[in-house]
């Protein structure tokens, strides 16, 4: 009898949350509850919850802008680039085309390259159309498609902590991080760091 | 699911003819009211399908039972606030105050795009649903006319806290479309891009962006308030909102006319 009541409570043990494992569901108000299918610069697909356990910086743009692309991209470097090596390991950027059409697999390994993304971090993703609309709908990310088939686009980096909500956004790009962004990027990665 | 869609495919040329929730769609030249520089205001619709009606309450109802994860309490906030089919008794009741036969409301973009892909179909794109409600029961375009702008205005002055009226009990237009004016609002699968203007050296400055996108809006077509009325309201929302008065229907593209069939 007692030997049982042993067992149970060690089955219970076992079925505690343990934190960061992917077992444990995501809360309710997590970007990577979005199921849909992604692809990286190598090909590789992937879907966000993968990306849980680091917090990320998120961003969408597309390889053929002129104007503020390569602003997002300076402004993803710029807050890697203020991080201390042991924080820069613990956090991702993710960059998702809004333009899937063109914006093919190699198109993103050419960006990548171009711009010297270390691919440990940096992921360039594409996605399908319907997909890119809800990862805008996720991430406050306003676009149209215009006739000459550039976009307009509302620009902004998005903080995710480690569980894929989102936690803090800057629409001030340039190579300089906005300080108050990147006092959020710092904290999250102490929070997710911290085991 | 997959071998359901398969048959149905092979059946839709016998279908065609009989598919009676969906209208199709001639598409075309259309001048927006969104007059957009890059556009000149003039948009190319494709011929697609549109839902006749909107998506009732008995309809979700089904696509809730077989789709579990998009139940009341079940739908994360992120997809669906915690408002979402608020009036519904319980999570499979609608309750009196959503009967089968009204359309469903409080519904959020996520949701409605999720129901409308679970019919392997999507959500109109603004143009395709202002091209719908240009028609009246005889012309594809009678938003000129002076009468059908008052009939759509005199909406807007029915008090909301009254029960919405039943789907389908308004007169079919041109092309077959009931509902478009005078029910619910309707989710469009663009519609946080509305207000979105043409000139990308806004880029990067969203309160710049606003402020110029609303020049979008077409001077010339200022008498027509009910549609800016309607832009306003739905580029101000965000995917995961719901409201009231905030229901949807389905678009598709044109399904495989019969010589296409293998």
């Amino acid at each position: 009898m007692m030997a049982l009541r042993w067992r149970l409570v060690a089955l219970l043990l076992l079925a505690l949350p343990v934190p960061g494992l992917a077992a444990t569901p995501l809360p309710g108000d997590s970007v990577y509850l979005l199921e849909d299918a992604f692809s990286d610069q190598s090909g590789k697909p992937f879907t966000l919850a993968e990306r849980r356990g680091k917090p990320q910086v998120v961003a969408m743009f597309y390889t053929s802008c002129r104007y503020v692309c390569p602003l997002i991209v300076d402004s993803a470097k710029g807050v890697e680039h203020a991080l201390s090596p042991a924080e820069r390991e613990h956090l991702g950027i993710l960059l998702v085309s809004l333009d899937p059409m063109r914006d093919d697999t190699a198109q993103l390994a050419s960006v990548a390259r171009k711009r010297k993304l270390d691919p440990s971090r940096w992921t360039l993703a594409r996605t399908e159309a319907g997909t890119v609309r809800r990862v805008a709908a996720l991430l406050g990310v306003r676009y149209r498609a215009l006739a000459d088939g550039e976009f307009n686009h509302s620009s902004a980096l998005v903080l995710l902590d480690s569980e894929g909500r989102v936690v803090a956004r800057t629409e001030r790009l340039g190579p300089v991080p906005d300080p108050a962004f990147l006092a959020a990027v710092k904290a999250a990665l102490a929070t997710a760091g911290s085991p | 699911m997959r071998r359901t869609s398969a048959l149905l495919l092979c059946l839709a040329p016998a279908l065609a003819g009989a598919d009676a929730g969906w209208a199709p769609l001639p598409g075309g030249e259309f001048r927006s009211v969104l007059r957009y520089e890059d556009t000149g205001g003039v948009v190319k619709v494709a011929p697609f399908d549109l839902q006749r009606r909107p998506v009732t309450n008995a309809e979700y109802l089904a696509f809730v039972k077989r789709h579990p994860q998009w139940q009341r309490g079940r739908a994360p906030v992120v997809f669906a606030e915690p408002r979402y089919l608020e009036r519904w008794t319980g999570p499979l009741q609608p309750g009196p105050l959503a009967t089968p036969a009204q359309p469903v409301v409080q519904v959020s973009w996520f949701a409605a795009q999720a129901y409308c892909e679970a019919q392997e179909a999507r959500l109109p794109t603004w143009s395709e649903w202002e091209f719908a409600a240009a028609a009246d029961a005889t012309r594809a375009d009678a938003r000129s006319d002076p009468a059908w702008r008052e009939r759509i205005l005199a909406w807007y002055s029915v008090p909301s806290g009254r029960p919405l009226p039943e789907v389908g009990r308004s007169p079919a237009n041109l092309h077959g479309v009931q509902d478009l004016h005078g029910l619910v609002w309707e989710w469009v699968e663009d519609h946080s891009a509305m207000l979105v203007s043409g000139d990308n050296r806004d880029q990067g400055d969203p309160d710049q962006m606003r402020f110029f996108g609303a020049g979008a809006l077409s001077m010339d077509d200022r008498e027509n308030y009910a549609v800016l009325m309607r832009v306003a309201m739905l580029s101000a929302l965000e995917g995961r909102d719901t409201t009231r008065n905030l229901g949807f229907r389905c678009a598709r593209d044109p399904l495989p006319t019969k010589g296409k069939t293998p």
